[in-house]
């Protein structure tokens, strides 16, 4: 059975003790809020509904395309899940999703399970769902890019929440860490994006109802756009700060000091030694990547506009 | 497809898969669990560890290197710890020079990186174990009775059920696919975007007749009597074997904290 991993799931061993106990905390939290919701607001219907869009995903992420070189990209449909079947449904399913690829396939881990529910599950429902709300009044090609950046910054959210893990278990360096995840997911995030746009014209051309004012994807309320907005500026701000380091390696040094204390006190969490990041480059680092997001944006728009010229 | 061809059940008859599935359930996450409290180079500690997975293996009946076989999955991962070995200070073991940088091993990032590749590879393996002693059923019930919300063990229970009906319905697409274009593999088609497209083309198909499926498959419950819940036809009773293996199984662990400790 072909079955291809995605470079997101942690292993156990790769995660401190703590980290892992506040990423259960967190995820187990709002999975309750989200079984909360969906108890009330669902019918028994829609949990065979929701049990086969399950089963959906994890067979939507077997379908590769080849890229270059004997790589294929797929797909890893958090922000597609949210926008079909609404966010708190969208976390559900994708929880299921985690749990039976750690379980069956072990990929990803028991013991971290909660982290990798949060980073793949929770934050890219949350901003795949949150940004295309906001733009559902719009017309299908604002809704359609929104969706697609919407989809390409979950991906980078992931990578991003996973780095950070990684570098407050002390398994990884932040300067090395956060540039590398951050590089190749932002080009496995385009993949995730044209996938993404796609299914959605697709759905949208053929049963648009589905998509519509009455369907589970346009229940959830005002609040997931202002959550989906700050997550998204969460990472849009923080990724540039954490991996624009002046110095580079020359600074390995400097930071050994820190990362010797990290081990034998891993509860504290946000270290003195951070606020350097927050130094004088604070506002062009930032910049760099809200510039980056529009250029990306303005690329997905010109491949959805080419896209469609051609079909 | 066959129905089990997701699962990595192996079917013999051995102490450990007559265990109720809670006790192993519980047993693998304990043992996760004290892989990862364990310090740094608690060697004898991983040592005693892995010893009590090979015991499990051999009560296992499945040979005692049965979960070597497929304890390297996780190790790509690894990659992401490699900078451990450089950013501890301590004792320098070996220095070279890669690229731009010089790079200098020290002693505590070299132990570091060890133990996290052990405490790793040691969780895998009884993780490996799990499945494989459990049949996937059955290990969803014993969630189920170790408090997981209902709502989330019958979507699992549904992904599994369902997971090789839309693996045939991939199959089909991707036959359809390469028998007209953008086959993997070899360079085919037009662009890597165009080839993007037509992916998500078929992920979008592949929702649409997942949909329309979930209705039927309703529809088919609710004949059959579905209220709400699944049933199961397994007894998954704790009898007096499956408390003392727990309890055993917990001393042991015990035992190798206390070691790893000393």
């Amino acid at each position: 059975m072909q079955y291809s991993p995605a470079p997101l799931h942690i292993p156990d061993g790769f995660l401190s003790l703590v980290v892992s106990i506040i990423c259960w905390v967190i995820s187990a939290i709002t999975l309750s809020a989200a079984i909360a919701r969906s108890n009330k607001s669902l019918g028994e219907r829609q949990i065979p509904l929701m049990g086969v869009m399950a089963a959906f995903i994890f067979a939507a992420q077997m379908i590769n395309f080849p890229v270059a070189g004997g790589t294929s990209g797929h797909l890893l449909g958090g922000a597609l899940a949210a926008i079909t079947l609404g966010p708190w449904a969208g976390m559900l399913v994708m929880t299921a999703v985690i749990v039976v690829q750690a379980l069956l396939f072990q990929d990803g881990g028991l013991l971290v399970m909660g982290a990798n529910i949060l980073n793949m599950g929770l934050v890219t429902a949350a901003i795949g769902y949150g940004l295309y709300r906001a733009a559902a009044a719009g017309n299908r090609t604002l809704k359609l890019t929104v969706a697609g950046i919407a989809a390409w910054l979950s991906v980078m959210a992931a990578a991003l929440f996973t780095s950070l893990q990684l570098w407050l278990s002390g398994t990884s360096q932040l300067q090395i860490v956060i540039p590398a995840m951050l590089g190749v997911h932002a080009l496995i995030g385009l993949g995730e994006a044209l996938i993404t746009v796609a299914a959605l014209t697709l759905i949208l051309q053929t049963r648009p109802d589905l998509l519509g004012e009455n369907s589970a994807s346009a229940k959830g309320s005002r609040g997931w756009v202002v959550a989906g907005v700050l997550i998204s500026l969460a990472v849009v701000l923080l990724s540039p700060l954490a991996s624009a380091d002046p110095d580079g390696l020359e600074r390995v040094a400097e930071d050994l000091g820190f990362l010797g204390k990290g081990f034998s006190a891993p509860y504290q969490l946000i270290p003195d030694y951070t606020l350097p990041f927050l130094g004088q480059s604070n506002l062009s680092t930032v910049l760099a990547g809200l510039i980056g997001l529009i250029v990306v944006g303005a690329v997905i728009v010109l491949l959805g506009q080419g896209l469609r010229a051609k079909s | 497809m066959h129905f089990d061809a997701f699962d990595r059940y192996h079917e013999t008859n051995s102490f450990v898969h007559r265990l109720d599935p809670r006790i192993k359930v519980a047993v693998t996450v304990a043992f996760i669990l004290s892989n990862a409290l364990l310090p740094d180079g608690a060697w004898i500690a991983f040592g005693l560890s892995w010893m009590l997975l090979l015991f499990a293996n051999i009560f296992s009946n499945l040979g005692i290197a049965f979960t070597l076989k497929r304890s390297f999955v996780a190790l790509p991962f690894a990659l992401v710890a490699i900078t451990v070995l450089f950013s501890i200070p301590g004792n320098p073991l070996a220095s070279f020079h890669f690229l731009l940088w010089d790079l200098t091993i020290s002693d505590t990032g070299f132990l570091r990186f060890v133990s996290i590749l052990i405490r790793s590879w040691l969780s895998v393996q009884m993780a490996i174990l799990l499945v494989a002693t459990a049949r996937f059923p059955d290990i969803i019930h014993a969630l189920g009775h170790l408090r997981v919300p209902s709502i989330l063990t019958t979507i699992i229970a549904f992904l599994y059920r369902y997971l090789f009906v839309l693996g045939d319905e991939v199959f089909r697409l991707m036959r359809a696919r390469e028998a007209r274009s953008a086959a993997a593999g070899r360079r085919s088609g037009r662009s890597v975007v165009w080839r993007a497209n037509v992916a998500g083309h078929m992920a979008g198909q592949l929702f649409l007749r997942s949909y329309e499926r979930s209705d039927r498959v309703y529809n088919a419950m609710l004949a059959r009597g579905y209220a709400g819940h699944l049933e199961t036809i397994n007894p998954h009773e704790l009898r007096r074997r499956d408390y003392i293996t727990a309890a055993l199984a917990l001393l042991a662990i015990l035992f190798l904290q206390l070691a790893g400790r000393l």
